[in-house]
């Protein structure tokens, strides 16, 4: 497990209405390349949208709604996004 | 900004064209993301149905049609081309052997979809970009600049809207005008290094892309590139959509508030139940109470069953063995339409109506969302709720779509529950007539029951299979106001399919059931099922029969008891057995291509031994 530093925290930890910077995804083949494909991957801007007992998040990038489950929202490490992204609508950063 | 157009150097090969090949050899593939509208452009181009439903996974096979002179293929609904799933798999070897790719796009969704075209460009095959959804596009304060994301594409781009019926020129005209779009130099200099070791550019891009299925067949080491070529093909997508797309993010206010509503267990629950209830009143009050007491009672009692009974007399003696193989309690002809055209016809449309309004919707993937953390306790994420509530349409249909599960653990899980604890809808259908007319408490013993089967089997597989559940990954398609055409045509075609199907078996099922009655095979099996029927079920000998019938389909089974004189608790018992019961051949086939012979052999065995167990023990608690 990485080690966090101080402002960043695990996307389960997240609360509805966050507006997160994605800083690391597992490096697991069947979740992060998929993550890639959605346009969800690190450095990009999401918004928790929902968080569900049991910690399956629901994010949201622009018009795109993404669930996920609790133990991949375990593994996904994100920092508050304090460029203030409004409705998930952020720079594309990796350019 | 920041990059100018060369930043992304062109490369094409312009004497490539169109018009160079035999256009009657020309193999068109649709391909896109989930729920883009694929099907529904090849039902209009080819007239061929293909089922089209609001969630991933719909398509989980290759279908051809021909439009025109040309061969043209649905393809299941991919993020990538790839080798992860199954999905994948079947889509990847047919856009492989395409010659020209129709690429749809959801254009509200274009940073997501564009992912996927960029990679069918870097195939070196020849795309053209349907964008599709247009008229939401405008509804949503959305602008695409079209010809700059033909000119970054380096493809032609053609707008269309798929439901509308008038695009059969322009799709015409988009295969016509298919080329070969822009890629980065480097990764186009790349893939001609791997081409002699491949003989062709799409496979070269997947070896390139560490591929292992691919890289195999080729007997090549699959490269560790994938990671580089994947987060430059996003980088590049997201700077062609910051250049084309402005989007001033409105959006359907009531389908937003619902699709939330929906998510959320505080408010999702209580809507299922709504959502439950509609269903209920629906297919269990006003069709299988109202409609079928009419279509069943009046028309096959009192008027079809008499009439065609004077008819055959009238050439065969009533007394005759043919007289009771064609219109006797069993009769080929007084039964199977009895069971088929006025008690599972209307049941059957009914609930595929209710099924179809339910997929088109775009509930499903929400309701995989809120229950996602329950299944896992199952050995399954949410995703697992799609083959199990199409499960509840047809079985057989449903244990194909297993496959969009992420592990063969999953899939194995996911089929054990749907050929034990899972009824189909002309089951359904009866159960639910049966039980309406059997009472609360008869209902209640029932879904408990059923329900606890279906929480052990699934805990006690994720206890014995080695391996752990994935967690959940999932797209969720907006919530869209299901099209009456489309709910109406997929019931009409769903229902024509289901009594294509069982119709036969009905048939042979009557006859066996009549030549045992006759050769009076049917009093011995009768006799020797009593210790189990009468002792151990504490149900009459009669429902020997039913079972014998559930044996050829359960809902023929289920049919059987409708006509049982049972009391309300003996009723709670006998539909358990039939549920639990075995799977109708068709899903065991099924069951056996997906699973392996072996397993599929092993939980046909098991269903038996579950049905006779459980009703037994139910039936010494309650009656």
């Amino acid at each position: 497990m990485t080690m966090l530093q101080d402002n960043q925290f695990s996307l389960v930890e997240s609360v509805p209405g966050q507006v997160m910077r994605i800083l690391s995804l597992p490096r697991n083949d069947l979740f992060y390349y998929h993550f890639i494909r959605l346009g969800i991957h690190e450095g990009q801007v999401v918004t928790c949208y929902e968080k569900l007992p049991g910690g399956t998040i629901v994010l949201r990038k622009n018009r795109q709604y993404v669930a996920v489950g609790h133990t991949l929202a375990q593994q996904i490490v994100v920092v508050l996004n304090n460029e203030g992204a409004l409705h998930g609508q952020e720079p594309h950063a990796l350019q | 900004m920041g990059k100018s157009l060369t930043h992304f150097n062109k490369h094409r090969h312009p004497e490539l064209t169109f018009f160079n090949d035999r256009v009657e050899q020309t193999t068109v593939v649709l391909a896109g993301n989930p729920n883009v509208g694929k099907s529904l452009l090849f039902n209009r181009m080819s007239g061929v149905y293909v089922d089209v439903s609001n969630y991933p996974g719909t398509t989980v096979q290759v279908t051809r049609g021909v439009f025109g002179q040309y061969n043209i293929f649905d393809t299941p609904g991919i993020y990538g081309v790839s080798s992860f799933n199954d999905e994948e798999s079947v889509a990847r070897d047919i856009i492989l052997e395409a010659d020209v790719i129709l690429n749809v796009v959801d254009a509200t969704h274009l940073e997501r979809d564009i992912f996927l075209t960029q990679q069918l460009i870097d195939t070196g095959k020849k795309v053209t970009v349907l964008l599709n959804f247009m008229d939401e596009v405008k509804k949503h304060g959305i602008t695409i600049d079209i010809p700059r994301l033909s000119h970054f594409l380096g493809v032609e781009v053609v707008p269309i809207i798929a439901v509308k019926n008038d695009n059969t020129e322009k799709l015409q005209r988009a295969i016509e005008r298919a080329r070969e779009g822009v890629q980065r130099q480097e990764l186009h200099t790349r893939l001609h290094a791997m081409l002699d070791r491949v003989g062709s550019q799409a496979e070269a891009l997947l070896v390139l892309e560490g591929d292992e299925v691919i890289a195999k067949r080729h007997g090549v080491q699959p490269e560790a590139t994938r990671e580089e070529i994947y987060i430059e093909r996003r980088n590049r997508v997201n700077y062609i959509v910051d250049h084309v797309l402005s989007d001033q993010q409105k959006t359907n206010r009531f389908s937003e508030v619902l699709g939330k509503l929906s998510l959320h267990p505080a408010t999702g629950i209580p809507l299922l139940a709504v959502v439950l209830y509609v269903v209920y009143l629906f297919v269990g009050k006003l069709i299988a109470q109202d409609l079928v007491g009419f279509t069943e009672g009046e028309l096959g009692q009192n008027i079809w069953g008499p009439w065609v009974r004077g008819v055959v007399h009238s050439f065969v003696p009533s007394s005759s063995w043919l007289s009771v193989l064609l219109v006797g309690e069993f009769g080929v002809i007084t039964m199977t339409t009895t069971y088929l055209l006025f008690l599972l016809l209307p049941l059957v449309a009914a609930f595929y109506t209710a099924l179809s309004i339910l997929e088109d919707s775009g509930y499903l993937p929400r309701l995989a969302t809120m229950v996602d953390r329950s299944l896992t306790g199952l050995g399954l994420n949410g995703r697992a709720v799609i083959p199990i509530i199409l499960g509840f349409g047809c079985v057989t249909s449903a244990t194909i779509t297993t496959r969009l599960l992420g592990t063969e653990r999953e899939k194995t899980i996911a089929t054990t529950i749907l050929q034990f604890a899972i009824p189909c809808s002309a089951q359904l259908a009866v159960i639910a007539a049966l039980l309406a007319g059997a009472g609360f408490l008869p209902m209640l013993i029932y879904t408990l029951v059923i329900a606890g089967v279906f929480l052990l089997i699934g805990t006690v597989l994720n206890r014995v299979l080695p391996g752990s559940s994935t967690p959940l990954l999932l797209d969720l398609p907006p919530m869209r106001l299901p099209k009456a055409g489309n709910v109406m045509q997929k019931t009409a075609i769903r229902t024509w399919q289901f009594m294509k199907e069982a119709s036969g078996w009905f048939f042979v099922g009557a006859l066996a059931v009549g030549v045992a009655q006759l050769t009076g095979a049917l009093r011995l099996a009768t006799q020797a099922l009593v210790p189990l029927t009468t002792h151990w079920l504490q149900l009459p000998e009669e429902a020997a029969t039913a079972f014998i019938m559930g044996v050829v389909r359960r809902d023929f089974g289920a049919a059987g008891l409708y006509t049982l004189a049972l009391e309300p608790l003996q009723t709670t018992v006998a539909l358990i057995v039939i549920t639990l019961f075995v799977p109708c051949i068709a899903a065991l086939i099924v069951m056996m291509k997906e699973r392996g012979i072996r397993e599929g052999v092993s939980i046909w065995v098991g269903t038996w031994i579950a049905a006779f167990v459980v009703g037994g023990i139910v039936s010494h608690i309650v009656l």
